[in-house]
């Protein structure tokens, strides 16, 4: 049996490329809008770059955390279960706890650690182009190249055996899919869930030299709660582990992949900005960051719930509201950048908010910055008459996904 | 012009060695480290660039 797909909240609404024009009248009107989220609950929508930034940047009057007081429908699993589930996930925690998981990580992704990985990304770029040249035109670029690149780096860097990818590939994808009906989806979680367990008792067992091993030497605990971890121990406990490692699976897959394939369509669809991009050393850092703000794949980062009578754009919320900050129309605002809606990779600056802003900035911004200033030029290199083989308005975008991308982009060389 | 970092708020995003890596630097656990506390000319046009994008408010000039 299928189900229809859910109406999409406004949020998630865009044409192509292109956020709707009604969030740009939430926008360039009252600036704040009551809407209904993701999950059916009444939400305050902010769709200014500046609220939006003030927004992200308070996690006092903002919580993550408080999101848990809120149940989702349809979800079978027990306080227990739900609790076990939640540890490590920083993205439903609070500063200071927020503070303690992130700085776990934070060795992992400095600026010095990414130049260290370059080599490494340039050859696993390299051999994924060969092997495209070798099969011939035409192809699917979604998974011959923008799936693979990101998922084989994610997989070396945590330490998770590249050949289960076809098992974890398919979960992460659907996992955040709101076409598929949530049991379902919980039902992945837990798959998910099992499978990360059973990757941190081998590391565990005997810690390798990735990330997994490395958490395991520096900060493993026997025995420990996450109850007492919370109080702001030095040791990370097994559910923890569990936890972070799954959320840097599911976020290694579900954002530059889609990057790289909704990149590479707009830069098609732009044939003087690919030709700079693929003949211009040095045009690549601005054009990454442009295509960032442009595209802003990520429509709205974790809900915020207000811990506090607030105030946005002289809408008074009160505490335990719900507040979705919309990333695309934030980045399209005209009073943060001129001419908003044009797609201009020689003007990117890193000011844009497409991986978010405060405390929970993207982790793995360092890395992404990294794989994209690598691929995109690598692969107009590699092909420079790459053409799309479909028609524009044949070509699959990902509508019903939390992260905005392309189902396939097939292309010819 | 004085730039000043709160280690403690620090989260280790790295935007402002990625923004100018004469002023600023990150230890090994990725916590930010001021390398030129009173930069100037070009130095000081990025290090304010830097403030104002660090998402954890970690940065901020002393005048």
């Amino acid at each position: 049996m299928t189900q229809a797909p859910p109406e999409l909240p406004l949020h998630m609404r865009r044409d192509h490329f292109d956020p709707v024009a009604e969030l740009a009248e939430v926008r360039e009107s009252e600036g704040v809008r009551r809407v209904t989220s993701t999950f059916g609950m009444p939400a305050w929508l902010v769709a200014r770059h500046d609220d939006v930034r003030d927004v992200l940047a308070d996690a006092t009057r903002f919580s993550n955390a408080s999101q848990l007081a809120f149940s989702l429908p349809d979800d079978p699993r027990s306080a227990e279960e739900k609790r076990k589930a939640l540890a490590g996930q920083m993205l439903a925690t609070d500063p200071p706890d927020h503070t303690r998981l992130r700085r776990f990580l934070t060795p992992e992704f400095t600026v010095r650690r990414m130049r260290r990985l370059e080599p490494r990304i340039v050859e696993i770029v390299d051999q994924h182009l060969d092997a495209m040249e070798a099969a011939g035109s035409p192809a699917d670029l979604v998974p011959s190249f923008a799936l693979p690149i990101p998922s084989l780096v994610i997989c070396e860097l945590l330490g998770v055996p590249y050949a289960d990818r076809d098992e974890f590939q398919h979960r992460t994808a659907r996992q955040l899919d709101l076409s598929i009906p949530m049991p379902e989806r919980i039902a992945l979680q837990r798959e998910g869930r099992a499978y990360m367990e059973k990757l941190v008792a081998g590391a565990k067992a005997d810690p390798g030299e990735d990330m997994l091993g490395m958490l395991v030497r520096e900060h493993g605990a026997d025995g420990l709660s996450t109850a007492e971890a919370q109080d702001g121990a030095a040791e990370i406990t097994d559910d923890e582990l569990a936890g972070l490692a799954s959320l840097l699976l599911v976020a290694g897959h579900e954002t530059t992949s889609n990057m790289l394939g909704l990149g590479t369509l707009a830069l098609l669809r732009h044939p003087d900005q690919l030709a700079l991009v693929r003949d211009d050393p040095d045009a690549i850092v601005p054009a990454v960051e442009e295509l960032m703000r442009w595209l802003s794949i990520v429509h709205t980062g974790v809900a915020r719930t207000t811990t506090q009578d607030v105030e946005i754009a002289g809408q008074h919320i009160p505490k335990g509201e719900l507040v979705l900050c919309a990333l695309p129309s934030a980045n399209r605002d005209p009073s943060f950048i001129d001419d908003p809606d044009t797609l201009d990779v020689r003007r990117g600056s890193m000011g844009h908010i497409a991986f978010g802003h405060g405390v929970h900035h993207c982790l793995g911004a360092p890395l992404a910055r990294m794989e994209m200033r690598i691929a995109f030029p690598a692969l107009l290199k590699r092909f420079p008459d790459l053409a799309s083989a479909l028609p524009f308005d044949e070509i699959p975008f990902r509508a019903y996904h939390f992260i905005y991308g392309l189902h396939s982009l097939p292309v010819t060389w | 012009m004085k730039i000043v970092a709160d280690r403690d708020v620090c989260i280790g995003a790295g935007l402002c060695v990625g923004t100018s890596d004469t002023v600023f630097d990150q230890d090994d656990d990725g916590i930010v480290v001021v390398l030129v506390e009173d930069p100037e000319g070009a130095d000081a046009d990025l290090a304010r660039e830097a403030v104002s994008l660090c998402p954890s408010s970690a940065l901020r000039i002393v005048d």
